[in-house]
Protein backbone atom coordinates (compact mmCIF):
# COMPACT_ATOMS: atom_id res chain seq x y z
CA UNK A 1 0.00 0.00 0.00
CA UNK A 2 1.58 3.25 -1.03
CA UNK A 3 1.40 6.49 0.87
CA UNK A 4 -1.39 8.28 -1.10
CA UNK A 5 -3.65 5.26 -0.66
CA UNK A 6 -2.96 5.29 3.08
CA UNK A 7 -3.77 9.01 3.19
CA UNK A 8 -6.96 8.31 1.25
CA UNK A 9 -8.10 5.77 3.83
CA UNK A 10 -7.28 8.09 6.73
CA UNK A 11 -9.12 11.06 5.18
CA UNK A 12 -12.02 8.89 4.08
CA UNK A 13 -12.45 7.30 7.50
CA UNK A 14 -12.43 10.65 9.25
CA UNK A 15 -14.81 12.06 6.62
CA UNK A 16 -17.38 9.30 7.08
CA UNK A 17 -17.04 9.33 10.87
CA UNK A 18 -17.48 13.09 11.10
CA UNK A 19 -20.44 13.07 8.71
CA UNK A 20 -22.07 10.37 10.88
CA UNK A 21 -21.49 12.62 13.88
CA UNK A 22 -23.00 15.59 11.99
CA UNK A 23 -26.30 13.78 11.64
CA UNK A 24 -26.38 12.20 15.10
CA UNK A 25 -25.00 14.66 17.65
CA UNK A 26 -27.53 16.38 19.84
CA UNK A 27 -26.19 19.92 19.76
CA UNK A 28 -26.42 21.71 16.38
CA UNK A 29 -23.27 23.73 17.19
CA UNK A 30 -21.32 20.50 17.49
CA UNK A 31 -22.91 19.30 14.26
CA UNK A 32 -21.68 22.43 12.47
CA UNK A 33 -18.17 21.93 13.84
CA UNK A 34 -18.15 18.29 12.73
CA UNK A 35 -19.29 19.47 9.31
CA UNK A 36 -16.21 21.72 9.24
CA UNK A 37 -14.08 18.64 9.96
CA UNK A 38 -15.82 16.75 7.17
CA UNK A 39 -15.16 19.55 4.68
CA UNK A 40 -11.49 19.79 5.65
CA UNK A 41 -11.08 16.04 5.10
CA UNK A 42 -12.90 16.24 1.77
CA UNK A 43 -10.47 19.00 0.80
CA UNK A 44 -7.61 16.64 1.57
CA UNK A 45 -9.20 13.99 -0.62
CA UNK A 46 -9.53 16.47 -3.48
CA UNK A 47 -5.86 17.34 -3.10
CA UNK A 48 -5.10 13.64 -3.52
CA UNK A 49 -7.13 13.73 -6.74
CA UNK A 50 -4.98 16.61 -8.11
CA UNK A 51 -7.80 19.17 -7.81
CA UNK A 52 -5.69 21.68 -5.91
CA UNK A 53 -7.67 24.82 -6.75
CA UNK A 54 -10.99 23.27 -5.72
CA UNK A 55 -9.51 21.87 -2.51
CA UNK A 56 -8.38 25.35 -1.46
CA UNK A 57 -11.71 26.81 -2.60
CA UNK A 58 -13.57 24.28 -0.48
CA UNK A 59 -11.66 25.33 2.61
CA UNK A 60 -11.98 29.05 1.84
CA UNK A 61 -15.64 29.10 0.81
CA UNK A 62 -17.13 26.37 2.96
CA UNK A 63 -15.04 26.35 6.10
CA UNK A 64 -14.37 30.07 5.94
CA UNK A 65 -17.73 31.46 4.90
CA UNK A 66 -20.64 29.02 4.79
CA UNK A 67 -19.87 27.22 8.03
CA UNK A 68 -19.30 30.51 9.85
CA UNK A 69 -22.73 31.55 8.58
CA UNK A 70 -24.18 28.27 9.87
CA UNK A 71 -22.54 28.79 13.26
CA UNK A 72 -23.86 32.35 13.47
CA UNK A 73 -27.40 31.24 12.75
CA UNK A 74 -27.24 28.19 15.03
CA UNK A 75 -25.98 30.26 17.92
CA UNK A 76 -28.57 32.99 17.27
CA UNK A 77 -31.53 30.63 17.33
CA UNK A 78 -32.90 29.36 20.60
CA UNK A 79 -33.68 25.74 19.79
CA UNK A 80 -35.67 23.50 22.06
CA UNK A 81 -33.45 20.42 21.81
CA UNK A 82 -35.72 18.02 23.67
CA UNK A 83 -38.63 18.72 21.40
CA UNK A 84 -36.57 18.59 18.23
CA UNK A 85 -34.97 15.27 19.12
CA UNK A 86 -38.13 13.36 19.88
CA UNK A 87 -38.66 10.40 17.58
CA UNK A 88 -35.04 10.63 16.42
CA UNK A 89 -34.08 6.98 16.79
CA UNK A 90 -37.50 5.78 15.74
CA UNK A 91 -36.66 6.58 12.11
CA UNK A 92 -33.40 4.63 12.23
CA UNK A 93 -34.63 1.26 10.79
CA UNK A 94 -36.17 2.83 7.71
CA UNK A 95 -33.29 5.27 7.25
CA UNK A 96 -30.68 2.56 7.71
CA UNK A 97 -32.44 0.29 5.24
CA UNK A 98 -32.66 3.01 2.60
CA UNK A 99 -29.03 4.04 3.13
CA UNK A 100 -27.70 0.48 3.01
CA UNK A 101 -29.75 -0.23 -0.09
CA UNK A 102 -28.34 2.85 -1.82
CA UNK A 103 -24.74 1.95 -0.98
CA UNK A 104 -25.20 -1.68 -2.07
CA UNK A 105 -26.84 -0.68 -5.34
CA UNK A 106 -24.23 1.92 -6.21
CA UNK A 107 -21.36 -0.38 -5.24
CA UNK A 108 -22.80 -3.21 -7.31
CA UNK A 109 -23.05 -0.83 -10.23
CA UNK A 110 -19.44 0.29 -10.41
CA UNK A 111 -17.44 -2.24 -8.44
CA UNK A 112 -16.90 -4.71 -11.26
CA UNK A 113 -16.73 -2.14 -14.02
CA UNK A 114 -14.33 0.34 -12.52
CA UNK A 115 -12.38 -2.03 -10.31
CA UNK A 116 -10.22 -3.37 -13.09
CA UNK A 117 -9.24 0.00 -14.51
CA UNK A 118 -5.73 1.09 -13.55
CA UNK A 119 -5.48 4.29 -11.58
CA UNK A 120 -4.32 7.29 -13.63
CA UNK A 121 -0.92 8.69 -12.89
CA UNK A 122 -0.03 12.13 -11.69
CA UNK A 123 -0.21 15.04 -14.14
CA UNK A 124 2.96 16.09 -15.88
CA UNK A 125 5.46 18.14 -13.86
CA UNK A 126 4.82 21.84 -14.26
CA UNK A 127 1.12 21.31 -14.84
CA UNK A 128 -0.89 24.00 -13.08
CA UNK A 129 -4.39 23.02 -12.05
CA UNK A 130 -5.44 26.63 -11.45
CA UNK A 131 -4.13 27.72 -14.84
CA UNK A 132 -5.95 24.91 -16.63
CA UNK A 133 -9.18 25.64 -14.75
CA UNK A 134 -8.93 29.37 -15.42
CA UNK A 135 -8.15 28.95 -19.10
CA UNK A 136 -11.31 26.87 -19.52
CA UNK A 137 -13.49 28.94 -17.25
CA UNK A 138 -12.77 32.29 -18.87
CA UNK A 139 -13.15 31.03 -22.43
CA UNK A 140 -15.61 28.15 -22.84
CA UNK A 141 -17.52 28.74 -19.65
CA UNK A 142 -17.52 32.53 -19.53
CA UNK A 143 -21.30 32.84 -19.84
CA UNK A 144 -22.04 30.29 -17.06
CA UNK A 145 -19.40 32.07 -15.03
CA UNK A 146 -21.29 35.36 -15.37
CA UNK A 147 -24.52 33.54 -14.55
CA UNK A 148 -22.92 32.19 -11.39
CA UNK A 149 -22.06 35.75 -10.41
CA UNK A 150 -25.70 36.75 -10.97
CA UNK A 151 -26.82 33.78 -8.82
CA UNK A 152 -24.61 35.00 -6.01
CA UNK A 153 -25.96 38.54 -6.41
CA UNK A 154 -29.53 37.25 -6.25
CA UNK A 155 -28.62 35.26 -3.14
CA UNK A 156 -27.21 38.39 -1.48
CA UNK A 157 -30.29 40.45 -2.33
CA UNK A 158 -32.69 37.68 -1.24
CA UNK A 159 -30.90 37.02 2.05
CA UNK A 160 -30.86 40.71 2.92
CA UNK A 161 -34.47 41.23 1.85
CA UNK A 162 -35.59 38.26 3.96
CA UNK A 163 -33.85 39.28 7.14
CA UNK A 164 -33.96 43.08 6.98
CA UNK A 165 -36.41 44.70 9.34
CA UNK A 166 -37.15 48.36 9.86
CA UNK A 167 -37.17 49.47 13.45
CA UNK A 168 -39.07 52.54 14.48
CA UNK A 169 -36.41 53.85 16.84
CA UNK A 170 -33.64 53.65 14.28
CA UNK A 171 -32.71 56.98 12.73
CA UNK A 172 -32.58 56.97 8.96
CA UNK A 173 -31.16 59.58 6.61
CA UNK A 174 -33.53 61.14 4.12
CA UNK A 175 -31.54 61.40 0.93
CA UNK A 176 -33.95 63.87 -0.70
CA UNK A 177 -33.67 66.30 2.21
CA UNK A 178 -29.92 65.91 2.18
CA UNK A 179 -29.66 66.66 -1.52
CA UNK A 180 -32.00 69.64 -1.46
CA UNK A 181 -30.04 71.40 1.30
CA UNK A 182 -28.39 74.65 0.23
CA UNK A 183 -25.41 76.24 2.00
CA UNK A 184 -27.12 79.65 2.19
CA UNK A 185 -29.97 78.15 4.23
CA UNK A 186 -27.71 76.62 6.82
CA UNK A 187 -24.66 78.86 7.03
CA UNK A 188 -24.68 82.52 8.05
CA UNK A 189 -21.47 84.55 7.84
CA UNK A 190 -21.37 87.42 10.36
CA UNK A 191 -18.95 90.31 10.11
CA UNK A 192 -17.38 90.95 13.52
CA UNK A 193 -14.89 93.72 14.32
CA UNK A 194 -11.65 92.24 15.53
CA UNK A 195 -10.39 93.24 19.01
CA UNK A 196 -7.24 95.36 19.09
CA UNK A 197 -6.64 95.71 22.85
CA UNK A 198 -7.04 92.99 25.33
CA UNK A 199 -7.61 94.37 28.86
CA UNK A 200 -5.18 92.82 31.28
CA UNK A 201 -6.70 91.72 34.56
CA UNK A 202 -4.61 91.54 37.67
CA UNK A 203 -4.65 88.04 39.10
CA UNK A 204 -6.72 88.29 42.27
CA UNK A 205 -5.72 84.95 43.68
CA UNK A 206 -1.98 85.51 43.46
CA UNK A 207 -2.17 88.79 45.46
CA UNK A 208 -3.61 87.15 48.53
CA UNK B 1 -2.28 5.18 -6.56
CA UNK B 2 -5.94 5.48 -5.66
CA UNK B 3 -8.32 3.66 -8.02
CA UNK B 4 -11.48 5.36 -9.21
CA UNK B 5 -13.88 3.02 -7.47
CA UNK B 6 -12.44 3.96 -4.09
CA UNK B 7 -13.61 7.51 -4.66
CA UNK B 8 -16.97 6.36 -5.99
CA UNK B 9 -17.54 4.07 -3.01
CA UNK B 10 -16.58 6.80 -0.56
CA UNK B 11 -18.96 9.30 -2.11
CA UNK B 12 -21.73 6.66 -2.23
CA UNK B 13 -21.29 6.08 1.50
CA UNK B 14 -21.23 9.82 2.13
CA UNK B 15 -24.42 10.30 0.12
CA UNK B 16 -26.13 7.44 1.99
CA UNK B 17 -25.07 8.93 5.33
CA UNK B 18 -26.63 12.25 4.38
CA UNK B 19 -29.84 10.50 3.21
CA UNK B 20 -29.99 8.75 6.58
CA UNK B 21 -29.45 12.13 8.22
CA UNK B 22 -32.37 13.61 6.32
CA UNK B 23 -34.56 10.69 7.38
CA UNK B 24 -33.60 10.90 11.04
CA UNK B 25 -33.52 14.68 11.50
CA UNK B 26 -36.92 15.37 10.03
CA UNK B 27 -37.74 17.73 12.92
CA UNK B 28 -34.49 19.67 12.77
CA UNK B 29 -34.19 22.16 9.92
CA UNK B 30 -30.58 23.12 10.68
CA UNK B 31 -29.27 19.57 10.45
CA UNK B 32 -31.39 19.05 7.34
CA UNK B 33 -29.50 21.91 5.66
CA UNK B 34 -26.21 20.42 6.81
CA UNK B 35 -27.18 17.03 5.35
CA UNK B 36 -27.92 18.71 2.02
CA UNK B 37 -24.44 20.24 2.11
CA UNK B 38 -22.98 16.78 2.70
CA UNK B 39 -24.96 15.42 -0.27
CA UNK B 40 -23.55 18.12 -2.53
CA UNK B 41 -20.08 17.29 -1.23
CA UNK B 42 -20.57 13.64 -2.22
CA UNK B 43 -21.69 14.67 -5.71
CA UNK B 44 -18.71 17.01 -6.05
CA UNK B 45 -16.37 14.23 -5.02
CA UNK B 46 -17.67 12.09 -7.87
CA UNK B 47 -17.06 14.95 -10.30
CA UNK B 48 -13.50 15.44 -9.03
CA UNK B 49 -12.75 11.70 -9.20
CA UNK B 50 -14.01 11.37 -12.77
CA UNK B 51 -12.19 14.55 -13.78
CA UNK B 52 -8.96 13.01 -12.51
CA UNK B 53 -9.69 9.67 -14.13
CA UNK B 54 -10.57 11.05 -17.57
CA UNK B 55 -7.94 13.85 -17.51
CA UNK B 56 -10.77 16.28 -18.26
CA UNK B 57 -10.80 19.65 -16.51
CA UNK B 58 -14.47 20.28 -17.31
CA UNK B 59 -15.58 18.19 -14.33
CA UNK B 60 -13.78 20.58 -12.01
CA UNK B 61 -15.51 23.53 -13.66
CA UNK B 62 -18.83 21.87 -12.81
CA UNK B 63 -17.70 21.44 -9.21
CA UNK B 64 -16.94 25.16 -9.14
CA UNK B 65 -20.46 26.03 -10.27
CA UNK B 66 -22.03 23.54 -7.84
CA UNK B 67 -20.07 25.16 -5.03
CA UNK B 68 -21.40 28.57 -6.09
CA UNK B 69 -25.01 27.43 -6.19
CA UNK B 70 -24.64 25.54 -2.89
CA UNK B 71 -23.29 28.65 -1.19
CA UNK B 72 -26.23 30.69 -2.51
CA UNK B 73 -28.66 27.99 -1.44
CA UNK B 74 -27.36 27.77 2.11
CA UNK B 75 -27.33 31.57 2.45
CA UNK B 76 -30.97 31.82 1.39
CA UNK B 77 -31.95 28.77 3.47
CA UNK B 78 -30.42 30.23 6.59
CA UNK B 79 -32.06 33.59 5.89
CA UNK B 80 -35.44 31.86 5.63
CA UNK B 81 -34.66 30.05 8.88
CA UNK B 82 -33.89 33.33 10.64
CA UNK B 83 -37.05 34.97 9.29
CA UNK B 84 -39.06 31.94 10.39
CA UNK B 85 -37.60 32.03 13.88
CA UNK B 86 -38.39 35.73 14.23
CA UNK B 87 -42.03 35.19 13.35
CA UNK B 88 -42.72 31.89 15.14
CA UNK B 89 -40.08 31.88 17.91
CA UNK B 90 -39.48 28.27 16.88
CA UNK B 91 -37.96 26.30 14.03
CA UNK B 92 -39.75 23.09 14.85
CA UNK B 93 -41.12 21.49 11.69
CA UNK B 94 -44.46 20.72 13.33
CA UNK B 95 -45.05 24.44 13.91
CA UNK B 96 -44.75 25.20 10.19
CA UNK B 97 -48.34 24.33 9.40
CA UNK B 98 -49.63 27.71 8.30
CA UNK B 99 -50.35 26.50 4.80
CA UNK B 100 -52.19 23.40 6.14
CA UNK B 101 -50.44 21.27 3.59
Amino acid sequence: MDFPLLLFYVFGTVLIASSLLVITVRNPVHAALFLVLAFVNASGLWLLAYAEFLAITLVLVYVGAVMVLFLFVVMMLDVNLDRIREGFWRNLPLAGAVGALMVIEMAALFWRAAGSAPAPGAPAPGFSNSRALGSVMYTDYVFPFELAAVVLLVAIVAAIALTLRHRKETKYQDAATQLSARPRDRLKIVNLPSETQVPVQAPQEAAK
Amino acid sequence: MIPLNHYLFLSAVLFAVSVIGIFMNRKNLIVLLMAIELMLLAVNMNFVAFSRDLHDINGQVFVFFILTVAAAESAIGLAILVALFRNLRSIHVDDLDTLKG
